[in-house]
């Protein structure tokens, strides 16, 4: 157990060290662009005003608020402060509101979407592809073409089919938003109905995808097992085939459990593009919105919230990684 | 040398791959050589037309030679005129006032409708219950019918200069017909038109070409710095390795979608070109190709040909480039082609949230989806607008990624099924 412990601290020390280095590329990146963001916002501001020491004192002004007449190290602590106490500042395109404010309401529309939708995705998809693997024959000439296009269609094309098909064509399901757009969001029967009827389209698209992907990798994987001589050591000795597969199927797992943590970060971001498709109202369209108001604060809040999910969601599979491969318990024991 | 394409060539996946993108970029070469048109010219005056071919209208007149055919066309003008809420209307009507069983009707058989319209319709019987503004609409319906059944020819009439009296010049009937040859001026959009009224087919072409171009230098741009920093860290070891590699495992943890948009919103709409991107989307997908080619050259660093070669005092740089370099080539060109098709799908990304390449004079795939879905394309049917666009950006990375699992399993015989 003592080894475990290592382990898990270890885990969880990297994955602090790698979100320091997130929150710094996160404020150093925008501003290193030619120009500061600040002065661009001020422009706006002034607009059609003409007596220049007014100007310089809205510039000066702005200058105050944003705190960019300090050193860069001092901008970086205060932001820093600020951002722990969830204090992103105000939007600008969305003027009065604030950032943290536009955020929280848009977080939890993503997570409610694409965790499950990621969840399920990678577990029809092992389980698609595992069985591919064991059957062969036509259902694995069948399954295999269809999903190796199907995982190359990006989730945003699927999402824009399925919405063609399915809510243009076939009106089974609504077009866009995340609820009916009279109603204000509250708990109520009618309103969850409304949620789940708008939820289907996007948790479709983006489980389709995932399925895609997953059942490739997983048959070949399980093929690969499938002819490893562990398993036609264990026919000798006469072990039952379904003890067999369950063992070519554990090992096959492993593998795949790693791929889902390294290709999250694509995963999600992809994902965000489909949410935009839909108009949803998670992160992909706050983000969207956020680019095409010029809403600078907006925006790099939203990297800033998808890095710390994608770091969570990773550090959430790599520790129960070591749960189910005894390897790494075994490796942590010496 | 020969052998190994010999060999990959007979991969049915590879194969199949190389066939389909052989095609593409066939395509985009050939295409541009027979229709010489601008791809971004506006051609269609407002958004979204639909795919056919487009007569002038004076044309078809003026077109000089008719020709009489004994078609009966009142039966389709009947099919196309009579829309489905006149149907219903009219359905209505029999059911409650002319006494006409349910079953009787059928709505989807103008023809059938309108002769028992035509039989049963009375605008002088007793209609109990109905408004007098609701008696007056079937009336104007009842007058329409007869419009549609009527074969009024269209006249066709100049203005005398003179006079200034309209004076009849042509008048055609239902009956008359023209060559579509003989129409002069006609458009053809096989693909419709977008939003900006461009010709879909040529703009995806074009489109493809850049979007290829993208994912070439940012597949390039990738692949030379992840190679070159994989064979350091794989070759030397120690503390290099050890910093190499934890920038390495930082950039796959930090979603490189986040860092796309951080540096391309910083750059500014007015540095982004097609280039910009490409070299944005190049720096920072190098990750995945350092840790393949790391671990590669690492059970490589230890080979007996290897410590020969070290034994006989070539540099380091001989070592890498004769005894370290072909080992890895394979996986590199795997990797370098699984780059192109991620490049052109982060590029599409970009676009569609708005920070793709800035620019109008060039079209890019993800440019086109961003036009589509800003101008709600995909809300209002137009299907033409982004379909294929989509069916392209799959088809590429569809065949790429074919090629490359065909490749694997030359090269790694295990994966063989």
């Amino acid at each position: 157990m003592k080894g475990m412990k290592k382990y898990y601290t270890q885990k969880i020390m990297w994955y602090l060290l790698t979100l320091v280095f997130a929150v710094l590329l996160n404020f150093i990146l925008p501003r290193l662009m030619p120009g500061d963001p600040v002065s661009t916002i001020a422009s706006k501001s002034v607009e059609g005003m003409t007596d220049a020491t007014a100007i310089q004192k809205v510039y000066e002004d702005y200058a105050a608020k944003f705190g960019i007449n300090k050193p860069m190290y001092v901008q970086f602590f205060t932001w820093v402060k600020n951002a722990l106490r969830g204090d992103f500042g105000i939007s600008f395109s969305q003027y009065p509101r604030t950032v943290s404010d536009i955020i929280s309401s848009s977080v939890l529309w993503t997570i409610c979407l694409q965790l499950p939708a990621i969840i399920v995705g990678w577990i029809l998809g092992n389980l698609l592809g595992a069985i591919a693997a064991y059957m062969k024959g036509v259902f694995d000439k069948a399954i295999l073409p269809a999903f190796l296009f199907i995982s190359n269609v990006p989730a945003f094309g699927m999402a824009t089919v399925l919405l063609f098909v399915f809510s243009l064509k076939l009106h089974i399901a609504p077009a866009a938003g995340g609820y009916a757009s009279s109603m204000i969001p509250h708990m109520s029967l009618a309103f969850m109905k409304s949620v789940l009827s708008h939820y289907q389209l996007p948790f479709w698209s983006i489980v389709i995808i995932t399925i895609g992907g997953q059942a490739i990798g997983m048959r070949s994987m399980s093929i690969y097992e499938l002819n490893a001589d562990y398993v036609k050591y264990s026919r000798f000795l006469g072990i039952k085939d379904h003890t067999i597969v369950k063992y070519v199927f554990r090992n096959a797992m492993l593998p795949q459990i790693t791929g889902l943590a390294m290709s999250l970060g694509t995963m999600i971001g992809g994902n965000l593009v489909a949410e935009m498709v839909f108009s949803y109202p998670g992160l992909g369209t706050t983000m969207l919105s956020a680019v095409t108001g010029q809403d600078y604060p907006l925006l790099s809040a939203c990297t800033l919230i998808i890095t710390i999910m994608v770091l969570l969601a990773n550090l959430l599979v790599e520790l129960l990684y070591a749960v189910i491969d005894p390897r790494v318990k075994a490796s942590q024991q010496d | 040398m020969k052998n190994t394409i010999k060999q990959i060539f007979h991969s049915g996946k590879f194969v199949t791959g190389f066939v389909i993108f052989l095609a593409i970029l066939l395509t985009i070469i050939i295409y541009p050589l027979v229709v010489a048109k601008d791809p971004l010219a506006m051609i269609g005056n407002g958004n979204f037309f639909k795919p056919g071919t487009y007569l002038s209208i004076q044309d078809t007149v003026n077109s000089g030679k008719t020709y009489k055919m004994n078609v009966d066309a009142t039966a389709s003008i009947v099919e196309s005129k009579l829309t489905m809420d006149n149907r219903s209307m009219m359905a209505e009507w029999l059911e409650k006032y002319g006494g006409v069983d349910a079953s009787e009707i059928d709505v989807t058989d103008a023809e059938g409708l309108i002769a028992l319209w035509e039989e049963k319709y009375d605008p002088n019987a007793e209609q109990k219950g109905l408004i007098a503004a609701k008696k007056k609409k079937y009336q104007r319906l009842d007058n329409e019918i007869d419009g549609i059944l009527e074969d009024v020819p269209t006249i066709i009439a100049e203005k005398n200069e003179e006079t200034g009296e309209l004076e009849e010049v042509q008048s055609i009937d239902s009956k008359q017909y023209i060559n579509e040859k003989d129409v002069i001026n006609r458009q053809n959009f096989v693909l419709g038109t977008d939003n900006f009224g461009r010709d879909v087919l040529t703009e995806l072409i074009s489109a493809t070409g850049s979007s290829l171009k993208i994912g070439l230098v940012a597949g390039i741009i990738a692949t030379v710095i992840g190679l070159f920093l994989g064979l350091l860290a794989g070759y030397l070891g120690g503390f290099v390795d050890n910093l190499i590699l934890f920038f390495t495992n930082l950039f796959t943890v930090i979603p490189s979608f986040v860092l796309l948009i951080l540096i391309s919103y910083s750059v500014g709409e007015s540095q982004r070109g097609i280039m910009m991107v490409a070299l944005l989307i190049g720096i920072t997908a190098w990750p995945w190709t350092t840790r393949s080619v790391r671990s590669q050259v690492i059970s490589l660093r230890n080979r007996d040909h290897v410590n020969l070669s070290k034994l006989s005092g070539h540099s380091m740089l001989r070592i890498v480039l004769t005894d370290i370099l072909p080992y890895v080539a394979s996986y590199v060109v795997m990797a370098f082609i699984l780059q192109i098709s991620s490049g052109i799908l982060a590029e599409a990304q970009l676009s569609m949230i708005g920070l793709g390449p800035a620019t109008t004079k060039t079209a890019t795939l993800g440019l086109m989806m961003q036009w589509a879905t800003q101008y709600n394309a995909h809300l209002n049917g137009a299907w033409w607008a982004y379909f294929p666009v989509i069916l392209v950006i799959a088809l590429i990375s569809f065949s790429l990624n074919l090629m490359n699992t065909g490749l694997d399993q030359v090269f790694n015989p295990q994966l063989r099924d």
